[in-house]
């Protein structure tokens, strides 16, 4: 099935409500069979895109291809994509069969041809018992399959999921993302899930595309995202970062990055001078008693804790450097004291593992 | 819970009082009505020989037949104006929305009785669109011959009912429900078909229920058509001419009873199961598109002739009760303030009483309501439910069953001091009305009382307040919204009720407006001054419906600003 008819192609789409303006020139290729992910913030235009690519939504400008066709201009039930809905939007009235069978009657399918296939699609997300249920008698993981099973029955080019998870609780979100993740592997379609959660979005998806603003801030795969993000709003919404701003200056033979508080960190010679802020993980700081020896590339600073936070699997520590904070994550082993606020301590971090960006 | 049960004493006699007051003037007087229907007149056992009378009575047969004809005729008039005009306001920006919502306080500001009399002297055989008919195309058409007269007044006064109920189903439908339909291929008139109607049904069957309901039980608009063989006329006729031991007043009564409750129910089974209502954050209702010109045009012109024909009653009372002589012309000879100086010289009475009568209704009605409600919702007493469906079974009891019950149970109850027994002292009305209009107050005051969190009580409880400040400082000034909306509708609904009234006014002078109405609009002398009599009570209603408009507007505005003041300082 993955052939090049599963392909999306989005072109300079722009579409407004009114005189808002929501997205703002989207450009995006999506390959055949590729477990997509838009993540952002909320009013970031993320499900205002997915939803256009439905045909909901005013028209917007730009085009909009699936495989080789541009859907732009066409009315949603034309399109023969799949959407899985927020709220699920299961028909009360209907019964579980009856909801799946919808499109498969509106496909006009021979009658004979859409008990097996119904079937299939209940018995492919375990739940052909519950079929005679109304959806009100369901949970909401049983809903959120129903849904499912709704969509994929038809086998529409494409499937959309607009934050299919939010409304389940945070053990079965943790359940449902692995069995959609088998499920697309399983069909092989190619599929778009809108998240405001980056750990959904990592977890899922193959590639994902940030928003902010109606803008796509950077596209690739999750670790890509994570390690090497290309500004300053991708590196925060992707977990915590420390952000040092400052400036790039010639030092003897190199470059470095000097920060507004003297703090020097080495960069690559050819890094443009100009002013630029470096971003690095709390992760990647590691606290050390003094005097402890470290290499060459990594850089040591004098510090103090300014505060702490249990964090369970870790601790989090607030750590003052010449007048900057900074958050340092240490693992957490049984046993281990916290340090005491106040108590000096030296702050570690190796020098590749410091993005410098520039805006 | 535990909690919950200490300190309730005060609770407890408060809900014994009101199952007192329930028992003695809703319960007994209906029960004695069902019991009177099933007993031998002369052995005093059970019969249902009664019943067998009534159905051997061809007149009564005929009645029986009209009565479910005019109501299902009705709910039929009712939906064909509704449908569309619920369409137009949920499917497309349209500015006549606001109009079309307007229109919903028809039905509370002017009953149809009211305006009966003229819509006879605009479409009866010999009114001004006839007129105009014949003398343009030679034809006439009888809207108002004996049974279309009913419909017609009824269907346009009542339609409001279904109109309401429509659309606000079809506007809590998600929209992800259609659009999920749509993306599954369906659109157009399937999409309409097997979603959209389906999901507004429960709304539509309630609103069709209340108009059978109110239209099966209804006694003024007949009367003053002179339609008598119908159901309630009967029970009136047969009680006020025979007296109250004929046993066919009763029969008939039961039949209106179980009819009211058979309309309920079938309501309560269209929506048990099916909320519906299911708007999600980024739902908000169907789909609406803005219309192209040409069918803006339509809809306009649709909603415009609705519109004159809804308003036609309020239209041809007023040019009644300006008007001079009014017979066989298109308008009234000439136009004079006489009716209205006749009437503030001479029907006075009408109005204060009905002030009086409504005002002290309203009031009961809002302290029954409001110690029902907390009862309710607030304290575990057992048996609690009890409060509330009595309250509320109100609705299932024709004016005329209650009336009929009342002279049945008290024609030999002597109130003493007064001297005369309290079927005929005049607060037996005010006791109607009370017992009549219950529902609405208790309906607004119990939506008043669930929208006070209950922690803001536990927080003045733990402050040291005991049960009864609690409900005094934190719990009624809370409710006030909604306590001061209740008065106003059971009052407004009270003021032009007739047929329990009509039922129980024994001296002409106890007898308030909607009685003195019916009395002069009996002559043809008598319509003009009934006419303003009628045109007083609409003002009158017509305010006090204003009035709770304001109120309920008057909260939300201030919980707006309240909102954008708190916005702003967290910004």
């Amino acid at each position: 099935m993955n052939d090049r008819s599963q392909r999306i192609l989005i072109e300079n789409l722009h579409l407004s409500f009114g005189d808002t303006h929501v997205l703002k020139g989207i450009d995006l290729e999506i390959a055949p069979g590729e477990f997509f992910a838009f993540l952002g913030p909320s009013g970031s235009g993320k499900s205002t895109l997915l939803r256009a690519i439905a045909g909901f939504g005013p028209l917007p400008e730009g085009r909009i291809l699936i495989g080789d066709e541009d859907v732009t201009r066409q009315p949603p039930w034309a399109r023969n994509v799949g959407m899985v809905f927020q709220s699920y939007a299961l028909w009360p009235h209907m019964t579980v069969w009856k909801n799946v069978a919808f499109g498969l009657e509106e496909r006009r399918v021979p009658k004979a041809e859409i008990t097996p296939r119904v079937e299939r699609a209940l018995d492919m997300v375990g739940l052909l018992e519950l079929a005679d249920r109304r959806p009100s008698q369901l949970s909401g993981g049983q809903q959120q399959r129903v849904a499912l099973a709704r969509t994929i029955v038809v086998e529409p080019r494409v499937l959309l999921l607009d934050e299919p998870l939010s409304n389940l609780d945070a053990n079965l979100r943790i359940q449902m993302r692995r069995e959609l993740r088998s499920l697309q592997r399983k069909l092989g379609i190619t599929t778009i899930f809108v998240t405001h959660d980056q750990e959904e979005a990592n977890t899922t998806s193959d590639r994902m595309a940030v928003l902010d603003q109606g803008v796509i801030q950077q596209v690739g795969t999750p670790m890509e995202l994570y390690d090497n993000p290309t500004n300053l709003f991708v590196a925060g919404f992707l977990g915590s970062a420390n952000r040092l701003p400052g400036r790039i200056v010639t030092e003897g033979a190199g470059r470095v990055f000097r920060a507004e508080n003297d703090i020097v960190i080495p960069v690559a010679a050819d890094e443009p001078e100009g002013e630029a802020t470096a971003i690095f993980r709390p992760q990647n700081v590691h606290l050390k008693a003094q005097g402890e020896k470290t290499d060459e590339s990594t850089i040591c600073l004098p510090g103090r804790i300014a505060h702490s936070e249990f964090l369970g699997s870790l601790i989090r520590y607030g750590v003052d450097l010449a007048g900057t904070e900074i958050l340092v994550d240490e693992p957490h082993q049984a046993g281990q004291p916290v340090l005491p606020e106040g108590a000096d301590v030296t702050a570690c971090l190796s020098a590749d593992q410091v993005r410098i960006l520039r805006e | 819970m535990a909690a919950q049960s200490r300190g309730q004493w005060g609770a407890a006699g408060a809900g014994l009082a009101v199952l007192i007051l329930l028992l003695a003037f809703l319960v007994i007087p209906v029960a004695k009505v069902v019991y009177v229907a099933f007993v031998d007149v002369n052995t005093g056992g059970f019969t249902l020989l009664n019943f067998v009378d009534f159905f051997r009575t061809s007149l009564f047969r005929e009645s029986f037949v009209n009565s479910l004809y005019v109501a299902g005729m009705s709910v039929v008039f009712a939906s064909i104006i509704s449908m569309p005009l619920a369409y137009f306001t949920t499917r497309f920006n349209f500015a006549g929305a606001a109009l079309i919502q307007t229109l919903g306080v028809i039905p509370l500001i002017m009953p149809p009785f009211v305006g009966a009399v003229a819509m006879q002297m605009l479409f009866g055989a010999n009114g001004s669109v006839n007129l105009l008919l014949d003398e343009w195309f030679g034809f006439t058409i009888p809207f108002m011959e004996g049974l279309n007269g009913v419909i017609l007044v009824e269907s346009i006064h009542y339609f409001p009912f279904i109109l309401i109920n429509l659309s606000a189903s079809l506007n809590n439908i998600d929209r992800a429900m259609e659009e999920s339909a749509q993306n599954l291929g369906a659109h157009g008139f399937r999409l309409f078909r097997r979603i959209v109607f389906p999901l507004a049904m429960p709304g539509f069957a309630a609103g069709a229920a209340l108009v059978f309901l109110k239209v099966f039980d209804d006694l003024g608009t007949p009367l003053l058509l002179n339609v008598n063989n119908m159901l309630a006329p009967q029970a009136y006729l047969r009680i006020s001419s025979i007296g109250i031991t004929d046993p066919m007043g009763y029969v008939i009564s039961v039949i209106l009873v179980a009819f009211s409750l058979l309309s309920l129910w079938t309501s309560y089974l269209a929506t048990r199961g099916r909320d519906y209502a299911s708007v999600q954050k980024g739902g908000g209702g169907l789909m609406r598109r803005d219309l192209r010109p040409w069918e803006k045009v339509g809809a306009w012109a649709l909603i415009l002739f609705i519109l004159a024909l809804v308003l036609s009653p309020h239209f041809g009372l007023l040019l009644l009760s300006f008007g001079t002589i009014w017979s066989f012309s298109v308008l009234p000879d000439g136009f004079t303030l006489a009716h209205y100086r006749e009437v503030f010289s001479t029907a006075l009475p009408y109005i204060t009483n009905t002030l009086l009568y409504a005002g002290l209704a309203a009031l009961f009605d809002v302290i029954v309501a409001t110690a029902i409600a907390y009862v309710v919702w607030r304290t575990d007493l057992p048996g609690r439910k009890v409060l509330d469906y009595l309250g509320t079974a109100a609705v299932a009891v024709p004016g005329v069953v209650l009336g009929i019950g009342y002279l049945r149970t008290f024609h030999d109850l002597n109130v003493p001091i007064v001297g005369k027994p309290l079927a005929s002292w005049w607060v037996i009305i005010v006791i109607a009305l009370m017992i009549r209009r219950l529902p609405y107050a208790l309906r607004a005051c119990t939506a008043a009382l669930q929208q006070v969190s209950v922690s803001l009580e536990e927080a003045a409880q733990n402050l040291g307040a005991g049960r009864f400040d609690t409900v005094r400082r934190i719990v009624v000034p809370l409710m006030a919204g909604g306590i001061a909306a209740g008065f106003v509708t059971s009052f407004a609904t009270a003021a032009v009720e007739l047929s329990a009234t009509i039922m129980l006014v024994s001296a002409e002078s106890d007898a308030p407006l909607s009685y003195g109405i019916y009395v002069y609009m009996q002559t043809a002398a008598g319509r003009g001054p009934g006419a303003a009599l009628g045109v007083l009570a609409v003002i009158i209603v017509g305010i006090a419906t204003w009035m709770s408009h304001r109120f309920v507007e008057r909260t939300r505005a201030t919980a707006e600003a309240d909102r954008k003041l708190a916005a702003a300082a967290g910004a």
